[in-house]
């Protein structure tokens, strides 16, 4: 019988040379970042009566505001639905295009994709800016801009479940000639209709979000009166406007949460 | 011997127990397309400016011909510095929010134990409450806290990530696999020990994970949080839009873009080989 061997650590292991170097080059990084974002633990205690101050001022909501933003509040969500509509309806056939069991060319799905992952990079305020350069302030830049991101957003949600279908039912049509618009009707959208309408509600739900910040670039809704009372330093009128959206976010992901239930 | 072969009746109906069930579709029908109804009437599309063709011409043409000036010019206002600056606000914003949101997390993930629902309770709601408090009105706090700039980007992305790291942590918390904790348990650890030898080990490749993909959406943020005045590259975006300067618009946006797209892969790259 041979003595069992005992296991040898190598240098590297020894001396955790992997460990460190990522500790080291994280401390490096976090250093170099405090050194340039002008990083000052101090000054923000010394100024810290002036946050107190201004939270002071936060936690006495002008509740008669409330009658005033209850129009804006549902501009916030028309906004949010119809930009989420309009996104899901062009992100349908990009999605289509970019699932890899239903396109088998390589090259038109790498451009399908290509252009997907250049839409979702671009920050839903930084699209709201432009639009509101393009199309004025009001709420036709904050649909436009709404329905850009969640069609990053949603055809990317959609070829993944696109392509996690099974394929029995596909290879059936194909086997008995039938066509391809066909298939898509009667092999993949029961299949996926689900979880569509599942990802439809989630993103709406984030749009909802989204929607209420918007107008702090002119793009609509209850951002316009967020941007205004900051301006004006009326902050019990920001106190109410952020718990009235507080409010709307809540409901409308529990109404979206329930029927996503419902539904899977 | 008599075998019938061929069905004599057709198969009862199915019965609905319940009469509403076969129109519920006429009402779900209903129920959208009211809700649409609401929502196209109560928007008005009339601040349609006329010069909408126009200008979306020159931004067309600005972005086809960016300011290449703009990238580097040793001022440290330029391209690269300010997005070298939105990703220290990023990476720093980050790095605080996953240490604090440790005990967030340790706080709403639901345990075992019969008290422990109102405690995850009241965490779940606190991280909620976090997550929809909007980010740039926390900037706008900030800057009057800080002073304009990028540190007041660093507090906001580090207070409002906790919302979104604290729920992603809790959740990875309360689908850890126990075997580890209770290993040590059964060889008498204490807790401390539990807690250092087999919680923290077992969660640490989530955690890290998430982080990064927070670190992901914390570059997107850090971009933009400077058209409020809270450093990075979304100051002189800001700028450029509102002086119509479009072609410094269209390198910035390409700047955006490059930026974006290299983190996210390089996030990915990271993400795959941890877990």
């Amino acid at each position: 019988m041979t003595t069992p061997e005992i296991p040898q650590r190598s240098w590297s292991q020894r001396w955790h040379v992997k460990g460190v170097g990522w500790t080291a080059l994280l401390v490096a990084l976090l250093v170099g970042s405090s050194k340039m974002t002008g990083v000052d633990v101090g000054m923000f205690f010394s100024n810290f009566d002036q946050f107190t101050n201004l939270l002071v001022r936060m936690s006495q909501p002008a509740w008669s505001y409330v009658p005033i933003i209850i129009q804006p509040l549902y501009e916030t969500i028309q906004m949010a639905i119809l930009g989420t509509t309009i996104g899901t309806v062009f992100a349908v056939p990009f999605a289509v295009l970019a699932a890899s069991n239903l396109v088998h060319n390589q090259w038109l799905r790498g451009i399908i994709r290509l252009i997907l992952d250049l839409v979702r990079t671009l920050p839903d305020l930084l699209l709201a800016a432009i639009f509101v350069a393009i199309f004025g302030i009001g709420s036709t830049a904050g649909v436009i801009t709404l329905a850009i991101f969640s069609f990053g957003m949603i055809s990317k949600l959609f070829y993944e479940v696109i392509e996690t279908i099974d394929m029995g039912p596909l290879e059936a049509m194909e086997s008995v000639g039938a066509s391809k618009v066909t298939i898509i009707w009667y092999a993949v959208l029961p299949q996926i209709m689900n979880q569509f309408v599942s990802y439809f509600l989630y993103t709406l739900e984030i749009n909802v979000r989204a929607s209420t910040v918007l107008g702090y670039l002119g793009a609509g809704g209850i951002g316009v009166f967020l941007q205004r009372s900051l301006s004006e330093f009326d902050y019990n009128k920001t106190a109410v406007i952020i718990l009235a959206t507080l409010v709307v976010v809540m409901v409308i992901d529990g109404v979206s949460n329930h029927l996503r239930r419902v539904l899977l | 011997m008599n075998m019938q072969t061929t069905m004599t009746n057709k198969p009862e109906k199915p019965v609905h127990l319940n009469p509403w069930r076969r129109w519920s579709w006429l009402i779900w029908l209903v129920l959208v397309a009211g809700v649409y109804t609401w929502a196209i009437t109560g928007l008005h599309f009339t601040g349609l400016q006329e010069s909408a063709g126009s200008v979306s011409k020159s931004i067309v043409h600005g972005l086809v011909n960016p300011d290449w000036a703009y990238v580097y010019n040793g001022s440290g206002e330029d391209l690269v510095s300010l997005i070298i600056q939105t990703l220290a606000i990023a990476l720093l914003g980050t790095f605080v929010s996953a240490l604090i949101s440790v005990p967030f997390a340790f706080w709403a993930a639901r345990g075992e134990h019969e008290w422990g629902h109102l405690r995850s309770g009241s965490g779940k709601i606190v991280l909620t409450l976090i997550r929809t408090f909007p980010e740039i009105v926390l900037a706008i706090m900030f800057i009057k806290a800080v002073g304009p700039g990028s540190y007041a980007g660093v507090l906001a992305v580090s207070i409002h990530s906790i919302g979104m790291l604290g729920k992603l942590f809790s959740e990875a918390i309360e689908n850890m696999d126990r075997g580890a904790e209770e290993a040590i348990v059964s060889a008498g650890g204490n807790s401390p020990q539990v807690f250092m030898l087999a919680t923290i080990p077992t969660i640490m490749p989530e955690f890290i994970s998430y982080t990064l993909y927070r670190f992901e959406i914390a570059v997107r943020s850090a971009s933009i949080l400077g058209m409020v005045g809270a450093g990075g590259i979304g100051t002189p975006m800001i700028f450029a839009i509102q002086t119509r300067a479009w072609s410094r618009v269209g390198i910035i946006l390409l700047g955006i873009v490059v930026m974006v797209l290299l983190i996210d892969t390089l996030s990915e790259q990271l993400r795959k080989r941890l877990i």
